[in-house]
């Protein structure tokens, strides 16, 4: 099985978010960027794939070069090559072509991705890659078992789970829950010494122009200090919830 | 031209949200100088939309959807995007309707933005505002594509009295067995529980609850308000309470009107999956846990007092009213 891994390089979760040049772009100074923690659940699971059921792993970035470490990260991970198409994202349709190009190039057998990256959140290019590609498509997966060619999965939906099955060529959005937490892998000096050895191919984009594009951003508005309510008065609370915020 | 939404349902109801899509499809119509025509599946009363502007609703029932198929949702969408010549599409960010939109952004090559908290502020260039870095900043976005696909956030813009008289046309349509690569095989739902994704009001508890046994508290005050219970992500690794409650940045995202947050610090992860939602209301024992800092209301103590106390309060309320 031909295994092909999205990889998003994002802020950490715990990134402060500011912008500039007149608000038209994000600040990255002082900011760590990690592996998309959709992703990164996608490729733990892959990896039990690849230990389990014999699989080949190819992670994918759309970027510039500053995310090669991220793509050298995955690979210390366990991942046997990488490659970056070296464009700029800034658009789910466009990126969405580029990775479709490169699973046609490939043959991927199952194509794995977050469903959402935490930095623009826009959840769209797993579903628009799969329906490029004509591959069998399901968001928000959080189990997966291939058997030659038909594959289980489950995937959420409001208030519970729904059993799916399918058949291979596949894209799978996955989310936690496909491994957990504690299943995450955290790359040893072996993987990391022979990451270094392995092959990252940069690929030039196909591309088209862009569907959408960011004009600029705001943050939100500071929020007025919290009002406290003294423990002992939970009348007080439940009049200003229902007179003030007219919530309950 | 026309501006076209997908009224989502469950088991033949509409969603709180395709009020708000049909709401908000109405008002980019009147900024377009256009109609708004609804597209419903396997809908019984389709006329509960006119109340929100829809003039127009394609209604189509179909026997091989009674469980949801993506594809051919989408082909569904498509269809009448293209018989209505419709230059935006508005849908919600139910589970499902991410699950539809990416491929009907590639069936049109339209331009599709999710997460949309307003009204376009310009029609050409064609602009709207986005949430973007998980809650933490928006973007203003250009669409410039010839069709266009707004998502809009759940409970960003609400539902709006417009009513119209409209009509309802019921079609058929065929759809080709490729369709149905992806079958339901089974679903497994929790019922007559509020969900995360439905509630006007969530309860969350974290770990200042020291244990599963001591949930009886928070599920019975969320009989009382009508709430989902949710839980902060270490409470659901530590597995007291089950992943589908688990709300935060890996999490279930929460917009909801009003959260209660009991015995959680309020970690930024967590904060960034729940600080959509339009009142906060901490309890909590530490004075100095995070939380207090993005709430609008907090009360500093021991959830084993205020909790049960709060109980009592809210159904005394409740019967007063």
């Amino acid at each position: 099985m031909k295994i092909l891994v999205c990889i998003s390089h994002v802020p950490d979760t715990t990134s402060k978010i500011n912008f500039v040049e007149n608000d038209t772009k994000f600040d990255m100074n002082g900011i760590q960027f990690v592996i998309n923690p959709y992703d990164e659940f996608c490729l733990t699971r892959a990896m039990w794939f690849k230990e389990k059921q014999g699989a080949t792993i190819t992670v994918l970035n759309v970027g510039n070069t500053t995310t090669e470490s991220t793509l050298r990260k995955a690979l210390a991970i366990g991942a046997d090559d990488a490659i970056r198409v070296n464009l700029e994202p800034k658009d789910g349709l466009s990126v969405a072509k580029e990775i479709a190009a490169i699973v046609k190039n490939g043959n991927y057998d199952l194509v794995l991705a977050g469903r959402e990256s935490i930095d623009y959140n826009g959840g769209m290019v797993p579903g628009m890659v799969a329906s490029l590609v004509d591959y069998h498509f399901v968001n928000g997966c959080v189990d997966i078992e291939v058997e030659g060619n038909s594959v289980k999965l489950v995937r959420e939906i409001d208030g519970g789970n729904e059993t799916l099955s399918s058949t291979l060529p596949m894209v799978v959005a996955g989310q936690k829950g496909i491994v957990e937490e504690k299943d995450l892998r955290i790359p040893n000096m072996r993987g990391i010494m022979m990451a270094r050895q392995k092959p990252l191919q940069v690929v030039e984009p196909i591309t088209s122009k862009n569907a959408t594009e960011v004009q600029s951003y705001q943050k939100p508005l500071p929020k007025g200090a919290v009002k406290l309510v003294n423990a002992d008065d939970i009348d007080g609370l439940i009049n200003l919830l229902h007179n003030e915020a007219k919530v309950i | 031209m026309s501006v076209l939404v997908f009224a989502d349902a469950t088991n033949g109801k509409f969603k709180k949200s395709a009020f708000e899509v049909v709401s908000y499809g109405k008002k980019v119509a009147e900024q377009l100088n256009t109609n708004l025509v609804a597209v419903t599946v396997n809908v019984s009363v389709n006329e509960e939309l006119f109340y929100y502007g829809a003039e127009k609703v394609i209604s189509v029932s179909e026997s091989k959807l009674t469980s949801f198929n993506a594809k051919a949702y989408s082909s569904i969408i498509n269809k009448f995007a293209e018989s209505e010549n419709a230059t935006v599409i508005v849908l919600d960010s139910s589970i499902d309707t991410l699950h539809i939109a990416p491929l009907v952004a590639v069936s049109l090559d339209a331009g599709y933005v999710s997460n949309v908290i307003a009204l376009p502020s310009s029609i050409s260039p064609f602009t709207i505002k986005r949430k973007v870095f998980s809650n933490k900043g928006y973007a203003n976005t250009v669409i410039s594509t010839e069709k266009k696909i707004i998502g809009v956030a759940k409970n960003s813009f609400g539902i709006h009295e417009n009513p119209v008289s409209g009509t309802v046309k019921e079609m058929s349509v065929s759809l080709p067995d490729s369709d149905f690569g992806v079958k339901s095989e089974k679903v497994e739902k929790a019922s007559g529980k509020v969900t995360i994704a439905d509630a006007d009001v969530v309860v969350s508890a974290g770990r200042g609850m020291k244990g599963p046994e001591n949930w009886g508290m928070i599920e019975e005050l969320a009989a009382v308000l009508g709430a989902a219970t949710a839980c902060s992500k270490p409470v659901s690794d530590l597995g007291w309470r089950p992943h589908g409650e688990h709300v935060g940045q890996t999490g279930k995202p929460v917009a909801s009107n009003l959260y209660i947050a009991i015995g959680i610090s309020g970690a930024i992860q967590h904060l960034a999956g729940v600080n959509a939602s339009k009142v906060k209301v901490v309890i909590n024992s530490d004075p100095e846990a995070p939380f207090f800092k993005a709430a609008d209301y907090g009360i500093i103590g021991d959830a084993f007092q205020v909790v049960p106390e709060l109980i009592k309060k809210l159904k005394a309320f409740k019967e007063a009213q």
